[in-house]
């Protein structure tokens, strides 16, 4: 395996972009990271993608990628592992530069998610639980992680409030970064007092439905020093795991093993140990999640998430800043693109090229971990500036 | 000049509260009445529908121009709730006010902003000089499906306008009209409930046909905000109007005579018309008026009226738009009797 380094980054402004179709979302972003990277094409093409199917009936996006970016005749391939599918397809094109299979791939993520209506929304992405024994009888994505919440609330005291400086935190990050759908700051009360969607997370606890894209290119160390001028951003760990589908299989539902041992997985393979790390993007599509992965993670002990983001030690001049971009509570989360914005922001964080007021002080090495279902999958990227 | 000679809108006597309707769903009362600012909605009795309300508007209308019924020329009555698939409201309308048979009837059908077509039509044609008077109506009673949104705002209402060149007590100045196709709600033939596209309602719909309308109608009469005494624009909520207005540099100050919606919920083809009657029941000669409905597939009708000195005359002429809004006469009703009164119960054989 060779060195793989991430050379030019793209994200569009993320929110209901009603005039915007799947193929304009793609191909922006995809643009705006050939235009980051000064160079014109590359040599293949992976997209994440949830459910460009359900979500405005187009599939085939490893035609439409490379079509409407107009660097036919490049391979395209959609990969699919549902809310995780930018996180999958970021790896699988680090896994064929690193191979040597080619020297520039890039790695694509998109979702269109607003042209089917609330209910539409909520069936595409309840795809993503287990439709024979967890969604037949009822369940949405909502109702499966506040289970987890109240199990963690019971087993380790998790408080409302806790939940809530989550996405105090993301909204506050949110708010400087001009690219997310949700700039608006939130306080305690506002989040408590929203909405009840599943009891006990409010609407506010919960990522929206967004339209949006994003686009990185990776590239061979040996090429990647002669095409940039730019901070080399090399990928120094990649892991990937899974989970059962069903909730109801799990040992533990207050913990998410799966990104736990992605992060085992990729830390080893970087040869750090997570406080080597200085900071994170992590998968927030509800604030319980972002108390449950830094556990995973071992940024918090397990069952001490909540307590260490009300402690700001997750805060963004906090010990360990986390989700720097507003998360995908504040930034938007359009599924198949998500993780691979969660790598455009790292290495932005990295360049020190980020937003004034959201720029971490220390970001040598970030980590993005991005994750499907209820924690089915996990994929988990950490990435060093050179 | 060419403008309105009379008018007049009538709501039922029967309301329900944002409360009673979220109580039976297991819906969050406060949220619904912060999030649409509306806090209950008129329904017509078992025996009212558009037809007898326009006609109830349409009185009030004659009332206020002091014409003979047999002078009006046109009948056109707007809605997305006419009683017949086929068969014209309108007939029974010019029957029953007396404008029978010299006159030419129609039905329009646009959504929301049926009514304002019946009164750019019939403005049209007066000015045009084939008619001498011309009556444009905007009636619905709307249905909203159980459960769904729409139930909390979808009401019942009607207003009139009979249209003329002599005894004008609001010159029209200035109209425009702006449509694009955007599919945002709509209801199929043989479907009882319409289907709407959630919050493509809103922003691509609703907020950017109005903007469309309402800023090409202040270019083309080179006129800015602060020029008008009031400001009406469809009222799907309470929201909307009040967020489309203020974009647009209106105040609330404004808006505040002709947004019913709060207590009086969405009457789709009567909401911008009814809150026009309520305006011109209080304006003074001279005021400028600016209304801009709404209609979803989707369009926008604008007007720019000037009230004259003969408004003082008409507005006591009939029953003020406030009053039957704000009346003591107001029933509330129990979702039960509510949901009998709108036919959502099916009887056998039915």
């Amino acid at each position: 395996m060779r060195d793989v380094a991430v050379i030019g980054v793209g994200m569009n402004k993320w929110g209901e972009l009603w005039e915007a179709a799947i193929r304009d979302l793609l191909a922006e972003s995809v643009l705006l990271a050939l235009d980051d990277a000064g160079i014109d094409s590359v040599e293949a093409m992976y997209i994440g993608c949830m459910s460009s199917g359900l979500f405005t009936h187009q599939e085939h996006l490893g035609s439409i990628g490379p079509d409407y970016s107009g660097i036919c005749p490049i391979p395209g391939m959609r990969v699919e592992s549902a809310c995780a599918s930018g996180g999958a397809a970021f790896r699988a094109a680090y896994i064929h530069v690193a191979s040597g299979m080619a020297d520039i791939v890039m790695a694509a993520g998109v979702e269109k998610m607003t042209d089917v209506d609330g209910g539409g929304a909520t069936f595409a992405l309840a795809t993503a639980a287990d439709q024979e024994y967890e969604v037949y009888n009822g369940v949405t994505f909502p109702g499966l992680y506040a289970m987890m919440a109240n199990h963690h609330m019971h087993k380790y005291g998790t408080t409302r409030d806790q939940l809530s400086q989550v996405a105090v935190k993301n909204h506050l990050n949110g708010s400087k970064n001009p690219l997310a759908q949700f700039r608006m700051k939130v306080t305690p009360d506002q989040v408590k007092n929203s909405v009840m969607v599943a009891d006990p997370l409010t609407l506010l606890d919960c990522s929206p439905i967004t339209d949006g894209s994003a686009a990185v290119i990776l590239c061979s160390m040996d090429k990647a020093k002669e095409l940039t001028r730019k901070r080399l951003v090399k990928i120094i760990g990649s892991g990937h795991a899974s989970d059962t589908i069903q909730l109801a299989q799990r040992e533990d539902i207050s913990s998410l093993k799966s990104t736990n041992m992605a992060a085992k997985q990729a830390l080893e393979m970087a040869g750090r140990k997570i406080s080597d790390i200085n900071f994170a993007e992590v998968h927030d599509c509800f604030t319980i999640a972002e108390i449950m992965v830094i556990e995973a993670l071992g940024i918090a002990p397990q069952g001490k998430g909540g307590k260490a983001t009300a402690d700001g030690i997750t805060a963004i001049d906090g010990k360990f800043p986390v989700n720097a971009s507003g998360g995908l509570k504040s930034k938007g989360h359009p599924v198949g693109a998500t993780g691979v914005a969660q790598i455009a922001e790292i290495v932005k964080q990295v360049r020190g090229e980020a937003d004034e007021g959201r720029q971490v002080k220390k970001a040598d090495i970030g980590l993005a971990q991005n994750m499907g279902g209820s924690g089915a999958s996990s994929v988990v990227h950490i990435l060093e500036g050179m | 000049m060419v403008g309105i000679v009379g008018y007049g809108a009538y709501i039922p006597r029967n309301r329900i509260k944002v409360e009673e309707i979220a109580k039976v769903w297991g819906a969050d009362a406060p949220s619904y009445k912060r999030g649409l600012m509306l806090r209950e909605k008129s329904v017509p009795s078992p025996d009212q529908d558009t037809i007898t309300m326009s006609v109830e508007a349409a009185k009030s209308a004659i009332k206020r121009a002091g014409i003979d019924p047999r002078e009006i020329g046109a009948v056109y009555v707007g809605s997305e709730s006419h009683p017949y698939a086929v068969k014209p409201s309108g007939t029974i309308v010019a029957e029953a006010i007396g404008a029978t048979p010299d006159c030419h009837c129609a039905d329009f059908e646009f959504a929301c902003k049926a009514g304002s077509e019946g009164m750019f039509v019939a403005m049209g044609l007066v000015k045009a000089g084939e008619i001498d008077y011309g009556m444009g109506i905007g009636a619905d009673t709307s249905q909203g499906a159980p459960g769904d949104a729409l139930e909390y705002s979808a009401s019942a209402g009607a207003a009139a306008f009979i249209f003329g060149k002599k005894n004008v007590v609001a010159e029209s100045q200035f109209t425009h009209s702006w449509m694009t196709d955007t599919p945002d709600f709509w209801r199929r033939e043989h479907q009882f409930y319409p289907s709407h596209g959630g919050r493509f309602t809103g922003e691509p719909a609703y907020f950017r046909t109005i903007n469309g309308c309402a800023k090409a109608l202040l270019e083309k009469s080179k006129m800015k905000p602060s020029d008008f005494a009031f400001a009406v624009f469809h009222q799907p909520n309470g929201k909307f109007p009040m967020t489309v207005g203020k974009q647009l540099g209106f105040t609330e100050e404004q808006m505040n005579q002709g947004w019913l919606c709060p207590t009086l919920g969405n009457t789709y083809s009567g909401a911008s018309p009814i809150g026009l009657t309520a305006i011109l029941d209080i304006a003074k000669p001279g005021d400028k008026i600016f209304m801009v409905s709404y209609g979803s597939g989707a369009g926008s009708d604008g007007f720019i009226f000037e009230v004259t000195d003969r408004i003082k005359e008409v507005q006591n002429k009939a029953v003020h738009t406030r009053a039957m809004l704000d009346s003591d006469n107001r029933r509330y009703l129990d979702y039960g009797t509510y949901t009998k009164f709108r036919g959502k119960i099916k009887l056998r054989g039915e």
